[in-house]
């Protein structure tokens, strides 16, 4: 019996000839965050689809609570409990906070065939969800559109716990939020998580992944380059691991040598 | 004593968020879609009550007269609500206006069926028609109003050439025997709360024809039809699941998809609804003027869409409300009617028409900002 929640073993994935993901692992247990961390093409995208049920990977093996599973479709995964918050939430910003919250998936009430939306008792429960998470939703019928960026992905992420997530991938939560929005959403993340959820984080953005995460999977070219402890890997490591870290240090060298034969 | 009423007061503030300004009825009211009809249709009101209020606009003959109008209008006006707010359009309901009429008169008078018959007959081709169009939209993914104005023409076409090749003309006359003692047709064609009218006639309250019985006969069918729908649809909207499919559909297809609502099917439905709502007015015209015409419901679609608008729903879709259009139609069908007791030339109206809404879009514009605008 392992201890794990979720394992994903040896992933691969192929579009005819292009190698889009070589042997990813990951593993995570309940209550931890593993950061996934990679610049642009690194095959993030590919490895959340695989995640979701959308790709099914052409090697390797996907092991759910010990036993091991295959992702036909999105619904399966979800099935499972692994549920995916993509960038663009699903959230429909002209339909009130609670429409949005059970949209398909809404709570009925009444006899066979008169059945009608429980519309109190799904104002009622997404004003709580909301409201455990520190968000006051003012009026859980307000449109999700005056809602900021941080609080429409805590609306997606918690809608996904609701409806029974064991494993949430979010994929760059934080990319399109300010500093203040970002640290909102990233706090809720980690309370999540401490509630037995294990979360993999998708993200190209180290600052906000380190604070937050207790492993570190950093993927290039569409190859892992190992998964870190936090204890066993620096900010500053993770950074120049990522293929921007070297670029980075290489520009900073150049400008440098540009400076000094200016300043000639 | 100070600090217990500080205490208190401290209380309170932790049950009421700072923040919260206070929400009066009004401003509620005021997010609503259909505020804006509601609002259009009061001021109506109010202008042809004092322009035309002694004229017998206002008499019980007159009111059903408008309410008629308004009503055929508003039939249709719903369903192409709902289908906006479903985040497409329909051009093709006045075509399908014009078809059903020919489906119900032709089997009735050339082939001999039964009449009851005949209009179910013109009820199955509506749904036919209206998947055809939904199935098209939804698997081409092309824009609705392409799709739908080709089957403007088509149903259009199809109509006056069917019917020329089977009578050799272009109207159907002679219905108007068929309806009694039909099982169906009574539906479409009776005037109810004739005893209402009977009994005010007796006390002398509404105007009397020469041989006593009241010049206003009973409620028409078709405001029967517009109110039942109207109460049908707003509660589709607000409290079944299907309605908010429909708002999800529109507000976000990609979304509405992404947590499992079937969007492509909540599609293809309000294309059969406008359809159906497009025969349900042909079968009431058809069997009260005793003949179908292939030209019939010629603009209509245009006409339902600018009521949709100035009830509220959206071009771009996923918000709207079917009372609102029930509204926009009590509109448009007063000010036609009304503009005979006023002065004013007709002519006029449909200038006032295209302003009312040009007005209204303006409106409803402002109020989608109002509504999406991040704090």
């Amino acid at each position: 019996m392992s201890d794990y929640l979720v394992q994903f073993n040896n992933i691969s994935k192929f579009f005819g000839k292009v190698i889009a993901l070589k042997d990813v692992t990951m593993k995570l247990k309940k209550g931890e965050i593993m950061c996934l961390l990679g610049d642009n093409g690194a095959g993030k995208s590919t490895l959340i689809k695989t995640l979701a049920g959308v790709h099914r990977p052409d090697e390797g093996e996907i092991i759910v609570e010990g036993k091991k599973t295959i992702f036909d479709s999105p619904k399966d995964a979800l099935d499972m409990g692994i549920a995916t918050v993509y960038q663009d939430l699903a959230l429909v910003s002209l339909m009130s906070v609670t429409r949005n919250f059970f949209m398909g998936r809404e709570p009925m009430k009444g006899p066979p065939f008169f059945k009608t939306f429980d519309i109190e008792k799904a104002n009622k429960i997404a004003a709580e969800r909301m409201g455990q998470i520190g968000i006051d939703v003012r009026d859980p019928s307000q449109a999700v559109g005056t809602m900021s960026g941080g609080e429409r992905q805590c609306l997606a992420i918690s809608r996904a716990i609701y409806f029974g997530a064991k494993v949430l991938v979010l994929d760059e939560p934080t990319s399109a939020l300010g500093v203040h929005q970002a640290s909102v959403v990233l706090k809720y993340i980690v309370k999540a998580a401490s509630q037995g959820l294990a979360v993999i984080l998708i993200t190209h953005n180290v600052h906000h992944a380190y604070p937050v995460g207790n492993s570190f999977t950093v993927l290039n070219r569409g190859k892992s380059l190992g998964t870190y402890e936090k204890k066993d890997i620096s900010r500053e490591k993770l950074l120049s691991m990522m293929a921007g870290g070297e670029e980075l240090n290489k520009l900073e060298v150049e400008l440098r040598e540009m400076n000094r034969s200016s300043a000639n | 004593m100070s600090t217990k009423s500080k205490s208190i007061e401290t209380k309170t503030d932790f049950n009421q968020d700072e923040r919260l300004k206070k929400v009066s009825k009004l401003r509620l009211l005021l997010n609503r879609p259909e505020l804006g009809a509601l609002g259009g249709a009061i001021l109506v009101f109010i202008f042809f009550g004092i322009v035309a209020g002694d004229t017998g606009m206002f008499s019980a003959y007159g009111v059903l007269n408008f309410l008629d109008v308004s009503a055929n209008l508003g039939i249709i006006a719903i369903a192409a609500a709902m289908l906006m707010i479903g985040g497409e359009f329909d051009l093709s309901i006045g075509s399908m206006i014009g078809f059903a009429g020919i489906c119900i008169a032709i089997p009735a008078i050339y082939w001999g069926w039964p009449l009851w018959m005949s209009i179910i007959f013109a009820f199955s081709m509506a749904v036919l028609v209206g998947y055809f169009n939904g199935i098209l939209v939804v698997r081409t993914g092309l824009p609705s109003f392409i799709v739908t104005l080709a089957m403007l023409f088509i149903l259009r076409g199809a109509t006056l050439a069917i019917t020329r090749l089977i009578t050799g003309r272009t109207q159907v006359p002679g219905l108007r025997v068929l309806i009694e003692d039909d099982p169906l047709a009574w539906i479409f064609a009776t005037d109810t709360f004739k005893w209402v009218f009977t009994w005010l006639g007796s006390m002398n309250l509404i105007a009397l024809r020469t041989d006593g019985t009241p010049l206003a006969t009973g409620i028409p069918p078709s405001v029967i039809w517009f109110i039942a729908l109207a109460i049908i649809t707003t509660w589709i909207l607000m409290k079944t699941r299907y309605g908010n499919w429909i708002f999800a559909s529109g507000g976000d297809k990609n979304g509405a998809n992404n947590v499992g609502v079937p969007v492509g099917r909540v599609k293809i439905s309000l294309f059969i609804g406008t359809a159906v709502a497009a025969t349900i007015f042909a079968t009431i015209q058809v069997l009260d003027a005793g003949s179908a015409d292939t030209m019939r419901g010629t603009l209509k679609e245009l006409e339902a869409i600018a009521a949709a608008v100035v009830g509220g729903c959206l071009l771009t879709g996923g918000y709207g409300s079917a009372i609102g259009a029930a509204f926009g139609a009590l509109i448009f069908g007063t000010v036609s009617m009304g503009i005979f007791y006023t002065d004013v030339d007709t002519d006029w109206f449909k200038v006032f028409l295209g302003a009312m809404m040009l007005i209204a879009v303006i409106f409803n514009n402002y109020i989608r900002r109002k509504v999406t605008e991040s704090k």
